[in-house]
């Protein structure tokens, strides 16, 4: 382990660290950002390129509850489009957006791995599957 | 304990259950179950058994692959085969277990089929059924079968007997038995395992790393997700036994974060292999020591690539970088470094479990053993497959699959993810082996096969592809982060009628380049799924072009639809459901659309009742229809008005 290095295994932690304060705070604020560039001697501009590489990973306050649709092929030839839309219209905002009442946000996300039930969607770490329009409203009311 | 007690401990446990005077009920609770309604399934189970006051074993298994047919209960009673239940719903559990634990009667109407040995009258056998009888399950040996979260179901099933055989050889030793297993890497390239574990145990080093790739990210793929949750353990004794051969101490299983089950019964299952001496310092008494650790991904599908995963394991953005220098030589941290797919390792610890030599015999000549694929799309049963080598892909869509739903057309089948082609009709009767597929100009890859119907238009099917590999492509290397994106404009202003004549020839000459000058993998197949689609479905792209058609009725910007005049009654439904208000009528009116109005929704063809059928939807040519509503009668002068 010593051939590592201690700055190597700090080093090593910064995705997860950014990603606890996803959970926390909804987001990876600035501050957090600026803290862990200071505890690992890094300079910020490599947490920030780390922080805004991944997807699950965001600069901005994100809402309450996210939804990811699937926007993969197998979910698109199972008509993952008419349920995009039947979010945008039951929310009001389009991919990438999120609520005013910081209740959702609403993002399209590569194959969940739910292709032999699709059309899927996370919303946190929830699964639906075999999304129709139909079932979209209902769904999102269990989410407030 | 020593081994060899917890392996008694565990046979005798597992012998019990098997023996034992009380039914046991099975619950398919991997994530497909578990969207699919496995929660108030085992409620309602419960419930019915506290209420008519039987005792029963619950136990919650994994998935054994017949996704479509989810929620799946199976119940087994004392001295009786295994009985799988389909499509079980809360609101059944009551009738079933009461009619067949109290009643005594097995419900073969609800039944797929049984497993295990004797017979039930009116149920098949379930392995006997088409979509299982070609399959052969090697990876996939445990999953559905056992409780993934008693590691003592998996040692009773031969598990880590494979790690101890190992240990009893030479590293050396082990890795010729890989070597003459004929196992090749299940994440896509199809690497020889054991010549790849030799460049790296004949690295310098004292400290070396193994790796499970657990990324899956190809779209349509789900192999890894339900073997990690299914059979976990099966993957773990593959890191193991690796480590030895390799002389690793210390590893990682890198799972994207998108499988929060997975990630959970993995830390569950290492868990029990300390607690078991299987993890950790002088393993089961030996010298190796193996320290395995979970990174979870955050979202990023690049982070695939190996060199790309490594850096993220380091804490930094997945950026893969050129080789040489390969992983086994310096990989995490500049250490010598070996990473295989969750499937080739769970392969790994079946091969020394049962022998290199029962491995190679199934599978064809390059290419042994099984694969496991994901069934997704336009097909009648979705779910996870695991074949021998070599079978057709006709068998598979056809006998394994059931065809396509809805009487419709087969039209293409994609392997490879976005690395991989789409294969026609006429390559139905190809084998599925590394060697055919890419002589196909698609690829292994790592087990997604998505179906594609006649409603499908290949252009759009590129289209996406790219789009997909574009989002995703690092940024890194110039030909893939431009180059994807002018095959991108390109497709898209295919599929807007906007395409040139030239952009066919254009899109095969960058797909040349984009290949031969991107850094990794990504880039380097990226161009696959459209070169697969150009030469398989040229006059698809031409009808785009020239005639400004879409073959499927796919492309919105190059489909219209018309009220047919002869067949309109006036009924007004379609009038008051278009979104777009693009539609004019009136009460026993022909109704019109108004063309430059109209978006292409397709609502009024969905609500026009039936046995009018007045909307049709075409592409690449004008129906002559009144520009004006007219009365109905006028329109159809023969009917009475
Ligand atoms: C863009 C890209 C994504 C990849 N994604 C995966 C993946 O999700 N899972 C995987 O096992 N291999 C993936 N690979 C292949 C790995 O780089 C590597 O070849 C593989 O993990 C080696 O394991 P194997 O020899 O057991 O197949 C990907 C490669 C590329 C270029
Ligand atoms: S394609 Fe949507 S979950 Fe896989």
């Amino acid at each position: 382990m010593s051939e590592k290095g201690i700055s190597t295994l700090g080093r090593e932690g910064l995705i997860l660290r950014l990603k606890e304060a996803q959970s926390k705070f909804g987001y990876v604020p600035q501050e957090v950002m600026a803290e862990l560039a200071q505890s690992l001697e890094i300079p910020i501009n490599e947490v920030y390129g780390v922080a805004s590489f991944y997807s699950f990973l965001s600069t901005r306050p994100l809402g309450r509850n996210v939804i990811r649709i699937c926007r993969s092929l197998p979910c698109y030839l199972k008509g993952a489009q008419t349920v995009i839309e039947a979010v945008e219209k039951e929310l009001g905002i389009k991919p990438g957006e999120t609520t005013p009442d910081g209740r959702f946000s609403f993002q399209l996300a590569n194959c969940i791995g739910l292709c032999d039930q699709a059309p899927a969607m996370l919303i946190n770490q929830d699964a639906h599957v075999e999304l129709t329009p139909e079932k979209i409203t209902q769904i999102l009311r269990m989410y407030k | 304990m020593n081994f060899t007690q917890i392996k008694n401990r565990a046979i005798a446990e597992w012998e019990a259950q098997r023996k034992s005077d009380k039914p046991h009920i099975l619950v398919g609770s991997a994530t497909c179950g578990r969207a699919a309604g496995a929660g108030p399934v085992l409620e309602a189970i419960k419930a019915t058994l506290a209420q008519h006051n039987l005792e029963a074993t619950i136990t919650q298994v994994g998935c054994i692959g017949l996704c479509y047919a989810e929620p799946l209960v199976d119940i087994v009673k004392p001295g009786r085969p295994r009985i799988s239940y389909g499509n079980v719903t809360p609101e059944i559990i009551p009738q079933l277990i009461e009619d067949y634990l109290i009643h005594d009667n097995p419900r073969a109407d609800l039944a797929l089929g049984t497993l295990g040995e004797g017979d039930i009258e009116g149920i098949p056998k379930l392995f006997e059924l088409p979509m299982l009888k070609p399959q052969v399950r090697i990876a996939l040996r445990n999953c559905g079968i056992i409780d993934p979260e008693n590691i003592n179901q998996y040692i009773a099933n031969g598990g880590y007997s494979g790690l101890e055989r190992a240990l009893s050889l030479s590293p050396e030793a082990v890795i010729e038995e890989i070597k003459k297993s004929g196992l090749r890497g299940r994440g896509g390239a199809g690497f020889p395992t054991g010549l790849k574990w030799e460049f790296c145990r004949k690295s310098p080093g004292t400290i070396k790393y193994i790796i499970c790739n657990a990324d899956e990210g190809d779209p349509g793929a789900f192999m890894d997700r339900s073997l990690l949750e299914g059979d976990p353990h099966a993957v773990l004794e593959g890191m193991l036994i690796g480590a030895y051969a390799i002389g690793a101490t210390e590893g990682y299983i890198y799972v994207r974060a998108e499988y929060p089950l997975a990630i959970q019964r993995l830390k569950l299952a290492l868990q029990q292999m300390a607690e078991y001496g299987l993890l950790g310092d002088n393993i089961l008494g030996s010298n190796l020591s193996l320290h395995l650790k979970i990174k979870e991904g955050a979202g990023a599908f690049v982070c695939g690539e190996e060199t790309a995963m490594m850096a993220s394991i380091e804490g930094k953005r997945g950026m893969p970088r050129s080789r040489p220098p390969f992983p086994a030589q310096s990989g995490l941290w500049g250490k010598p470094t070996n990473i295989n797919n969750v499937e080739t390792w769970a392969n790994v610890s079946a091969i020394m479990q049962r022998g290199a030599d029962w491995y190679s015999s199934y599978g064809s000549e390059k290419s042994k053993g099984t694969k496991t694929f994901a069934l997704a799309g336009k097909i009648n049963r979705t779910g996870l497959i695991e074949v021998p080598m070599g079978i057709s892909l006709e068998k598979i869509v056809y006998d394994i699959g059931g065809g396509i739903p809805g009487g419709k057309r087969f039209k293409a089948v994609q392997t490879g993810g976005p690395s991989g082609g789409c294969l026609p009709a006429s390559q139905l009767n190809l084998p599925v082996d590394y060697e055919s597929l890419t002589a196909a100009g698609s690829i292994m890859g790592s087990g997604g096969m998505v179906v594609m119907d006649e409603d499908t238009c290949i252009v759009d099917v590129a289209r996406y592809f790219l789009s997909f590999t574009q989002a995703e492509s690092c940024g890194k290397c110039v030909p893939c982060r431009l180059g994807t994106k002018q095959m991108l404009d390109m497709l898209e202003n295919i599929c807007r009628g906007q395409g040139k004549p030239e952009d066919i020839d254009l899109l095969l000459e960058l797909s040349q380049r984009v290949k031969a000058g991107s850094l990794c993998a990504l880039g380097g197949t990226a161009p696959n799924p459209v070169l697969t689609t150009i030469r398989y479905f040229r006059e698809e792209y031409e009808a785009h072009i020239k005639e400004k058609r879409c073959p499927a009725l796919a492309c919105t910007e190059l489909i219209s639809y018309y009220i047919l005049p002869d067949k309109c009654q006036g009924c007004g439904i379609c009038l008051r459901d278009c979104p777009a208000e693009a539609i004019a009528g009136g009460k026993r009116m022909v109704h019109v659309i108004d063309q430059d109005k109209c978006i292409k929704c397709g609502t009024c063809l969905d609500v026009c009742p039936e046995r009018f059928g007045a909307v049709v939807k075409v592409s690449g040519e004008e129906i002559e229809v009144p520009k004006e509503p007219v009365p109905v009668a006028a329109a159809k002068p023969n009917t009475q008005a």
